[in-house]
């Protein structure tokens, strides 16, 4: 019996050509620039369960995981140039800015290290971008406060970390849902950092001047700081868009049972590093199709669905996917036209 | 201003040889350090230790060296300076924008910051405020300035300044030669010019210098110009090595310019600094805190508290020396 599982498996990798057998002896580095909040340590997580199993089944020789202590663009570069000098054959990297590491990702390249990036995107050519679409997330949030409220009103605006790609884009796309629904209107925005204390603070602060609020976009990772700030105004409980961190998910859950409130949630799921890692095991792999610009699908959970994900979430985490071999094929088949 | 006062000469000699061989050994322990780090690079990645290993390792030491001197320039007036790390991102930003599209304005904006850096010294000794105050307001000014000029990283270095620092000569990689260069001509200025000792005068007996007819504004303007300037060179190599900047960039750059400066035998006090001390402590930092760490293989969940135990061993080592100093 054993043996029949062993002989199809193997057939089914002879029949699936080229994948697995080039990369056996290849290294991949992840290079890393921040570990310190939920979303940061399951893309770790899943980081590790993908690429431990990889190097279990001789996917590859090695993948190892380098995490730098500061969140310095620098930092990361001199890491970068480091990893070079190691010997490794693949960077995947979570980058701390996507035009500032360019000079050592180009230097990366010139040595003939592939480099993925995902998440914190690199600009460089040479590169590959794992791009979750931010600015369409942005506007979705838009979209579907249209939805629960098609009569309109004002919103607060709740940003990330200022000065960041992720920020921006995510930023971009609220205004460009809210120019295609006009009847909203920003009427307030706050710092919140991705980071539910922040947040909170920063809503607290800004509440007393505001007039009536009927929903709040923001980036995830915020919305349930949002919602404590609210209650504990004594405002309105108004429509907090959600960021997958179990907390959020957790409140919006006892606001469902209380009296059906209704709202919709998104985020990047951590697992697209095991994405980017598949990316480059591709890459390494000799397939030449792969584009530069890869587009995945953010992780969107609505009334009917986030419920049977919560379970699933670690306490103080945020909902996950780990990617497999196969999607990273699959998503390179979608986005090669 | 290290002369020790008239009494030494009333010690025996035993004393006196004692303390020479301790002065000896502080001077030589940001050499010996550096030495240290380079071997266990060289015994972890012999690859490492090549031309091309040390371009790629040591260039990025060189806008952290310059920001040592920044420093090292406000520490010799007993003050500290706590925004050099956000200026460095500001002229940074500067650099990567108007520096390329508009250069005369850019030479502008930077000539004014450091005209900013001199009034801000002459704040601190007018109004006799604490420079840690007036700094770190500053810090959130620069902070600021950066995120207005580039609200998203982005902006490209001028060329002439990308192929100054991707400069290849034959035999020695360029970060070798600069960084000496940086450490003679600093070195000659405080140390072996009549003005430089009476700027590091300026820390060790203020009330001397002024009781001499030396001007304690004059000296305290004069060094945070300079801190200005050197943090302005730092911001623009940092730019020439990344090629593009974000209002973020230098912002770990205060602390690794403190620590440089104290781990090239310098003291927070008295007008005790070293320049080429300065030099080596920087690159003695960034080859710890980068290299060492990443050819080390440490766990993941490890890796950021190693960075903070080597910083910590290193720092330590000058410690216990500089007590037997007194």
């Amino acid at each position: 019996m054993k043996k029949i599982l062993v002989l199809s498996a193997l057939a089914a990798m002879l029949a699936s050509g080229n994948a697995l057998a080039d990369t056996s002896d290849k290294k991949i580095a992840f290079s890393n620039n921040y570990a310190g909040n939920s979303w940061r340590q399951a893309m770790l997580n899943s980081y590790a369960i993908v690429t431990k199993k990889a190097v279990a089944d001789g996917v590859v020789a090695a993948a190892d995981i380098f995490t730098t202590a500061d969140k310095e663009v620098p930092t990361q570069a001199a890491q970068v140039q480091n990893l070079i000098l190691q010997g490794y054959d693949a960077i995947v990297i979570n980058a701390a800015s996507p035009d500032a590491l360019n000079g050592a990702i180009k230097q990366a390249c010139d040595a003939g290290i592939v480099v993925v990036s995902f998440d914190g995107i690199v600009t460089e050519p040479c590169a590959y971008r794992v791009v979750v679409d931010f600015k369409d997330m942005g506007r979705q949030e838009v979209e579907q406060m249209a939805k629960f409220h098609p009569e309109g009103g004002n919103l607060l605006e709740i940003r990330g970390l200022a000065g960041t790609s992720i920020d921006d884009a995510i930023h971009a796309g609220i205004l460009e849902g809210v120019a295609a629904h006009p009847k909203f209107k920003i009427v307030g925005s706050v710092t919140g950092d991705w980071d539910q204390t922040t947040a909170q603070k920063a809503v607290a602060t800004i509440l007393p001047s505001l007039p009536e609020i009927v929903g709040v976009v923001d980036q995830g990772g915020d919305g349930y700081g949002a919602a404590q700030a609210f209650a504990a105004a004594g405002k309105p409980r108004p429509t907090i868009i959600m960021g997958n961190r179990q907390d959020e998910l957790q409140w919006w859950k006892e606001q469902k049972d209380k009296d059906g409130y209704q709202t919709w949630s998104a985020s990047i799921a951590p697992g697209v590093s095991s994405l980017a890692f598949w990316v480059a095991q591709q890459v390494l792999d000799g397939r030449t199709d792969v584009p530069h610009d890869l587009l995945v699908p953010y992780l969107a959970f609505t009334h009917d669905t986030f419920e049977a994900e919560l379970p699933n979430i670690p306490k103080g985490g945020v909902a996950s996917h780990e990617y497999t071999q196969e999607d990273a094929i699959a998503a390179i088949k979608a986005n090669i036209k | 201003m290290t002369a020790a006062p008239a009494e030494t000469g009333l010690k025996g000699s035993s004393e006196r040889g004692r303390l020479a061989r301790a002065r000896l050994l502080r001077g030589l322990l940001p050499a010996m350090s550096l030495v240290l780090v380079l071997l266990a690079i060289a015994w972890l990645n012999p690859r490492a230790i090549s031309y091309f290993g040390f371009s790629l390792m040591l260039n990025l030491a060189i806008p952290i060296a310059l920001a040592t001197i920044a420093q090292m320039f406000v520490i010799a007036g007993n003050e500290l300076d706590l925004s050099i790390g956000t200026f460095v991102g500001f002229v940074g930003c500067v650099t990567a924008t108007w520096l390329k599209d508009a250069p005369l304005v850019g030479a502008l904006i930077l000539l004014g910051s450091i005209c900013v850096y001199a009034l801000l010294g002459a704040l601190i000794y007018l109004r006799n405020l604490p420079s840690i105050v007036v700094t770190l307001g500053m810090s959130f000014a620069w902070q600021g300035l950066a995120i207005l000029i580039l609200p998203k990283p982005g902006g490209k270095a001028p060329d002439w300044l990308l192929s100054l620092m991707a400069f290849k000569p034959p035999f020695i990689p360029f970060p070798i030669i600069a960084a000496l260069l940086i450490a003679a001509v600093v070195h000659f200025g405080l140390m072996r010019t009549s003005y430089g000792v009476i700027l590091r005068g300026s820390g060790g007996n203020a009330a001397a210098l002024s009781r001499a007819g030396w001007s304690l504004l004059k000296t305290k303007v004069v060094l945070f110009a300079l801190a200005g300037l050197f943090g302005v060179l730092s911001g623009m190599a940092l730019i020439g090595i990344t090629t593009s900047a974000d209002a973020n960039i230098g912002n770990g750059y205060t602390l690794l310019a403190i620590a440089g400066v104290i781990l090239g035998g310098g003291e927070f006090v008295g007008g005790r600094v070293s320049p080429i001390g300065a030099v080596i402590g920087a690159l003695t930092l960034a080859l710890a805190a980068s290299p060492l760490l990443t050819f080390m293989h440490i766990p993941p969940d490890w890796q950021v508290a190693a960075n903070g135990a080597i910083l910590i061993i290193v720092l330590a080592a000058r410690v216990l020396i500089s007590r037997r100093e007194r």
